[in-house]
């Protein structure tokens, strides 16, 4: 078995070793679930789609996803498992993709729960259900940038918690980075390539674009390069604490 | 074989290793003796490619750690210092998981799980998660994890801290039983245990070789013909 396999298996049966990951996507289901009906109306704007369930990916997401990365890397640093683990005839690189893979099946598995909103919108009306499997797709892609921007926080320090805090904020600000709000507030002194710059970069408008049922190959790109380069990021800290 | 050139770290402006060269050939087992913060533990965890030298090179079996650092780790069994592992794990799935990473299949994979299991008596907890053992079964998961793939070279951090006066012989028993092939750097502050299993001896100061003998020639360095006089004087 190639060792990215033996890794990822080993991380996710560790999710599953204590009730924390049960509790989670209990959580994480109830939430959403919440926040769709409660707060997206989505049963009293008599609309067949689920883009009102899909807007707080990106917010539920926020606190969800850099709770599963948090430990990706700053438990096996705290715990002294990583002079173990790194000491194996493994790659770094190795490492850091089983982990991340781990932690995207975890989320995959919470997200693939969300099944039920599914079959009722559709056996309330007739919903465009290409535009939701593609806003599945774009969620799940999402979760997939999030998580490689944990790992890169997570190999910075042993605290899980200061990885929690820098996760938390860094997704917060690409998230916000899009927003009407802030982009009028830009444009009002920055430079225009500053605002077109700072709209390309965010979390929120790339999703946006994809739960309208437009899905670009460039906003599928655009989470991808993300998580690549963080990805990347999270390999190079590990290699460079390793001389320091 | 472990061979290293002038290993040295340097943790921004405290040379924690010295330029220390040495070579270990088959069939010896190198005690590696040192106060504490000595760089006992910089200079195992270099040589097993856990940190990388400032400068300097260390290579196990011809293989050197920073250029072939995947050959040099297969060849190699290390016991981090605290023997870490996963706590969550239970000590059978602990085991099966380094026998994949190793690479470990069929009839070799079954043998050699068995021959750690009964050799380190882990067969009462195999059921057991790893964070709820003693510091004794502790240590010995970690021996066990290091010996499972039948290393050529073996690297063990304080392999007898935390056990029993009855675990510690056991261990050093093992050491001497695996040792006539293979070759063994351990590290230790319990000077009986050089007497017990070594033959040849380092002892390290300040990051630096101050003497590099056999145990008997160790010995005689010192009017009292104790180790433990002979280390207070070179380690001073």
């Amino acid at each position: 078995m190639s060792p990215v396999r033996t890794i990822l298996r080993r991380e996710l049966r560790s999710y599953f070793a204590t009730p924390i990951a049960y509790v989670f996507l209990i959580i994480f289901l109830l939430f959403l679930n919440l926040f769709a009906f409660q707060i997206g109306r989505i049963y009293e704007s008599g609309q067949s789609e689920l883009s009102a369930f899909f807007t707080f990916h990106p917010w539920l997401y926020l606190i969800f996803i850099p709770a599963v990365s948090m430990r990706f890397w700053a438990e096996e640093r705290n715990s002294g498992s990583i002079e173990l683990l790194l000491t194996q005839p493994v790659t770094l690189w190795q490492a850091v993709i089983a982990k991340f893979l781990a932690g995207w099946i975890f989320v995959a598995i919470a997200l693939a729960l969300t099944f039920p909103i599914w079959i009722t919108i559709n056996y309330l009306g007739s919903p465009d259900n290409g535009t939701i499997f593609a806003s599945y797709l774009g969620s799940f892609f999402m979760a997939g940038a999030y998580l490689a921007i944990g790992s890169f926080m997570s190999a910075l320090t042993r605290s899980q918690v200061i990885a929690f805090i820098l996760s938390f904020l860094v997704c917060f600000l690409l998230v916000m980075a899009g927003f009407p709000l802030v982009m009028d507030w830009v444009r009002d002194w920055a430079w225009p390539w500053l605002v077109d710059g700072l709209g390309a970069l965010s979390i929120y408008s790339h999703f946006e674009n994809i739960i309208k049922g437009v899905l670009d190959l460039r906003d599928v790109l655009y989470f991808a390069l993300l998580g690549a380069f963080f990805l990347l990021a999270s390999a190079a800290v590990l290699d460079a604490r390793k001389s320091s | 074989m472990i061979k290293t050139q002038t290993l040295t770290k340097n943790y921004s402006g405290l040379l924690a290793v010295d330029g220390i060269s040495f070579s270990v050939e088959p069939g010896e087992v190198l005690g590696f003796l040192g106060p504490n913060g000595a760089g006992k533990s910089t200079t195992m965890r270099m040589i097993a490619g856990f940190i990388t030298p400032t400068s300097g090179s260390a290579s196990i079996c011809g293989h050197d750690i920073a250029a072939e650092p995947l050959a040099a780790k297969s060849a190699l069994g290390y016991l981090p210092e605290g023997a870490p592992s996963y706590g969550e794990m239970t000590v059978g799935g602990f085991l099966d998981f380094i026998a994949d990473l190793r690479s470990l299949a069929g009839a070799v994979r079954k043998t050699r799980l068995e021959y750690v299991t009964a050799r380190l008596e882990l067969e009462p907890v195999l059921e057991q998660s790893i964070e709820t053992l003693s510091k004794g079964f502790k240590r010995r998961v970690g021996l066990a994890q290091a010996i499972v793939h039948d290393p050529k070279v073996l690297i063990l951090d304080e392999p007898t801290d935390g056990l029993d006066p009855v675990q510690k012989h056991q261990v050093r028993a093992l050491i001497s039983e695996i040792a006539r092939d293979k070759t063994i750097v351990i590290s230790t502050h319990i000077l009986e245990e050089v007497d017990a299993v070594c033959t040849r001896a380092i002892i390290i100061a300040r990051g630096k070789i101050v003497a590099d003998d056999t145990p008997a020639g160790l010995k005689s360095l010192a009017p009292s013909g104790r180790l433990d006089d002979v280390f207070r004087t070179v380690a001073a």
